[in-house]
């Protein structure tokens, strides 16, 4: 059982807007790692947006997978795909300055299996019928460890003061 | 010009750089791909849904009638 966290780096969007946060030469020193990112999109064209998750530059969509159960309103669903998500991003229509939560725990991350991740989501935008929350398990298809993390949306920028942080986590 | 951060976990520094040209168009196909991908999902809901609605219409049960049924 894990029994540190150690943070390595970590984020806030600046002024303009950041289409990416990509942190790069992750040290292979710990047993796994964790992603808290606290997101909120420039677009408004949608009551939320995606989270997208990449490893390593690799942005081949058929290198990732993943399933996903979660909920808004009163609708609860499940639904999977072989794409490079994992979580959910506040809209830029919902109430200014709110963000979501997303917290994306990734195991085993420098070892030469699949790399598996799991992630609790959830948009907070003060809007009762526009919030989601979700719980995905993804994948990524590759050996190799895991030395850097790209998120993004899939639609337009992280906005100003969206942060991400990224830990260390030593099971010893 | 969109612009990624990028923190590098060894030294701490952080960067703000404009994307390629590779990478605006790589997210321009990524976000087309979604939204395909979305409309056929959509599309495959909308006709489940209607094929459901059909079926209670030629029984002549309402939704509710129909799930206090299965119960």
């Amino acid at each position: 059982m894990a029994n540190t966290y150690t943070l390595i780096a970590s984020s806030t969007v600046g002024s303009g807007g950041a289409s990416t946060i990509d942190f790069t030469s992750i040290p292979a020193t710990y047993t796994d790692l964790v992603v808290k990112i606290s997101p909120r999109n420039t677009a408004s064209g949608s009551n939320w947006y995606l989270l997208k998750i990449q490893f390593n530059s690799d942005t081949t969509s058929a290198n990732y997978s993943y399933k996903l159960v979660g909920g808004f309103g009163s609708t609860a669903y499940s639904t999977g795909a072989t794409d490079r998500y994992g979580g959910y991003v506040t809209s830029g229509a919902r109430t200014a300055s709110t963000f979501g939560n997303t917290e994306i725990y990734i195991p085993n991350y420098a070892g030469s299996n699949n790399k598996s991740f799991s992630s609790d989501s959830v948009t907070e935008g003060n809007g009762s019928s526009y919030e989601i929350l979700g719980l995905w398990a993804g994948l990524w298809s590759s050996s190799a460890a895991i030395s850097g993390i790209t998120l993004s949306n899939d639609s337009d920028n992280f906005a100003q003061y969206s942060t991400a942080y990224l830990y260390g986590i030593s099971n010893s | 010009m969109p612009t990624k951060l990028i923190i590098n976990c060894e030294t701490g520094e952080q960067t703000e750089v404009e994307l390629t040209a590779e990478e605006i168009a790589q997210r321009e196909a990524d976000a087309k791909a979604y939204e395909a991908d979305k409309k056929a999902k959509d599309a495959e809901l909308a006709a489940q849904a209607k094929v459901k609605a059909d079926v209670l219409k030629r029984l002549g049960l309402t939704e509710d009638e129909a799930k206090a049924l299965l119960s």
